[in-house]
């Protein structure tokens, strides 16, 4: 195995506070990596920087073993790096398949062609009936509810045909039986070749989905190790349990 | 497109285009002329402020930009009056490339601070005008050559010209709505980031849609200035132009096809009556307000997405009541 995502020496200030702190890990290709730690511990914020939405103040990123110089939301997403959001963004004027169209890979040809291409529609189709959301197709996504979103926003991130997903909080508020609907697709595209960095609070799924376990405290890693070392690590306690 | 959908197009530039032969009473056809001016103004801005959800207030700059380079090229003479109408598409293509710069850089704003900054470009515009006095002849105003059209059927070719635009701008409204870039631009409106985040080309699609709404705007103002005759800095660029084409849009319904053409329809010739009965007294404008203060109470989302969400309810509740 080789790594897929290496982050070295990261850094992000926000005024007077450190978000993270000369933090550097890597995801190996094929893994189910997870990335936990308390709150305010700089996860959601070492998603952002790897994902492009924010700029670091220091540190490099590389991805499929090529540093990005600039990283720009869309064209990472276009290279093969894909997230979700923590609140589920996804567009609720759209229409359900729509909402997948509008994430397919992109062609100036397609751009002024027609609004939903038959080979968009059939690529759309085809993983709406993975996650058993073609009865909602053309349901407007606002209809939805959270779970339903939080399904969506995975699904539709699946379009670019993905090498590494981020997921953020893939679970946060949504009822036990969409846990373990996230969860399965979450491993059936991992048995297909994906690779999945999660930030999650769920330890109970973390720990029987995730290896190896990545935990941040105050912006910077402190463990890194398969759940059962994780879960006895004194440090990991700690930044837990606080001091 | 639905049959419906033709039809209802079909009918409804049909009998706008047959319109002047049953007319003859100029101040109609004036009234018209402007009603179909504006219906095409605010048709074309809802392809940036609706379709996109950059609401620019900046678009009376490229009606006063189209109105000065008509006026500036036919200062003198207009040949047989007809050849004038062949430069509206250059002054279109010249207005769209101008506003790839401005617009790459106002788009790195959004909302509120993009109404105003666009807002800036108009009074930036009319600024000009009042002092590049060699082009734009200041406040003096700049006349154009008079076309030797007959008397009594001297404002048809303007309102032909007018309802060309409003299909024009109306084509590509209809376009939008079912083409790629259409749905890349609702995503922009919904979520900006989250687009970007997919892979949605976001710089290009808002350039592709303020290009288009912007030439719609310069061709607009050089068919009004030619059928003015003589243009003023404050009237050419002027910001009532902006808020009337927004506020029809409004009125009529965001992102939709027939929203801005109904609330030009509607609002025009209100505008037009309230000024006629209460002209003297500038009371229209207080009518005018009072309007959108109960459009704004009763129909806050415009109203074709008002009606079509009550019928979508409806429909809704009677597939439950079936069931």
């Amino acid at each position: 195995m080789s790594a897929l995502l290496e982050i070295h020496g990261l850094l992000k200030k926000f005024g007077g506070v450190t978000a993270v702190n000369q933090c550097s890990f890597e995801v190996q290709e094929g893994s189910i990596t997870a990335l936990i730690g308390p709150n305010g511990s700089g996860k959601t914020t070492a998603f952002n920087i790897i994902t492009g939405y924010l700029k670091a103040d220091a540190g490099t990123i590389a991805f499929r073993g090529n540093t990005i110089e600039d990283p720009n939301p869309a064209s990472l997403y276009r290279s093969g790096l894909s997230r979700t959001f923590q609140q589920a963004r996804i567009f609720p004027e759209l229409t359900v398949l729509e909402n997948l169209v509008v994430a397919s890979s992109f062609s100036w040809k397609g751009l002024f062609g027609s609004r939903v291409s038959v080979g968009d529609r059939e690529r759309a189709m085809e993983t709406l009936s993975e996650f058993k959301l073609t009865k909602l197709a053309d349901y407007q996504a606002s209809e939805l509810s959270y779970g339903q979103r939080k399904l969506l926003e995975f699904a539709s991130v699946l379009m670019s045909d993905p090498k590494l997903v981020l997921l953020d909080e893939p679970t946060a508020g949504v009822n036990p039986v969409m846990i373990e609907t996230m969860e399965k697709h979450i491993r059936s595209r991992h048995a297909a070749g994906v690779t999945f960095l999660i930030v999650e609070h769920d330890m109970q799924l973390v720990m029987r989905l995730c290896n190896p376990v990545i935990v941040l405290d105050r912006g910077a890693m402190i463990a890194k190790g398969t759940p059962s070392e994780i879960q006895s690590n004194p440090q990991v306690l700690e930044a837990y349990l606080g001091s | 497109m639905s049959r419906a959908g033709i039809f209802r197009a079909v009918a409804f530039f049909g009998i706008l285009a047959l319109l002047p032969f049953g007319i003859s009473a100029q101040w109609i056809i004036n009234a018209l002329i402007f009603t179909l001016m504006y219906a095409a103004l605010a048709s074309g801005w809802n392809l940036i402020g609706g379709y996109a959800g950059y609401p620019s207030l900046g678009h009376a700059a490229f009606f006063g930009f189209g109105a000065y380079f008509f006026g500036i090229i036919f200062e003198n003479s207009v040949g047989n009056g007809y050849s004038p109408f062949l430069i509206l598409p250059v002054i279109g293509i010249i207005a769209a490339i101008l506003s790839v710069p401005i617009g790459y850089i106002a788009m790195k704003t959004r909302a509120d601070v993009f109404a105003i900054v666009t807002i800036t470009l108009l009074f930036i515009v009319q600024t000009l005008a009042f002092n590049l006095r060699g082009l734009t002849g200041g406040a003096q105003g700049k006349g154009i050559a008079v076309p030797p059209f007959d008397p009594a059927i001297f404002a048809r070719p303007f309102y032909w010209a007018m309802l060309v635009l409003l299909l024009i701008a109306m084509g590509i409204s209809l376009y939008f709505r079912r083409s790629k870039i259409g749905l890349s631009l609702s995503a922009v409106r919904a979520d900006e980031d989250k687009a970007h985040g997919v892979g949605v080309q976001v710089t290009t699609v808002k350039l592709v849609a303020f290009g288009l709404s912007v030439s719609i705007a310069a061709m607009a103002g050089a068919v009004w200035a030619y059928y003015e005759g003589f243009i003023y800095p404050q009237f050419a660029v002027d910001p009532l132009i902006t808020i009337g084409m927004v506020l029809m849009t409004f009125l009529g319904g965001r992102a939709t096809l027939w929203g801005p053409v109904l609330g030009a329809f509607i609002l025009v010739p209100a505008q037009q009556f309230f000024s006629y009965e209460f002209g003297a007294t500038q009371f229209y404008l207080l009518a005018y307000a009072a309007i959108f203060l109960i459009i704004m109470l009763v129909l806050p989302r415009g109203i074709l997405p008002t009606i079509n969400d009550r019928i979508r309810t409806k429909a809704k509740l009677a597939a439950e009541v079936s069931r």
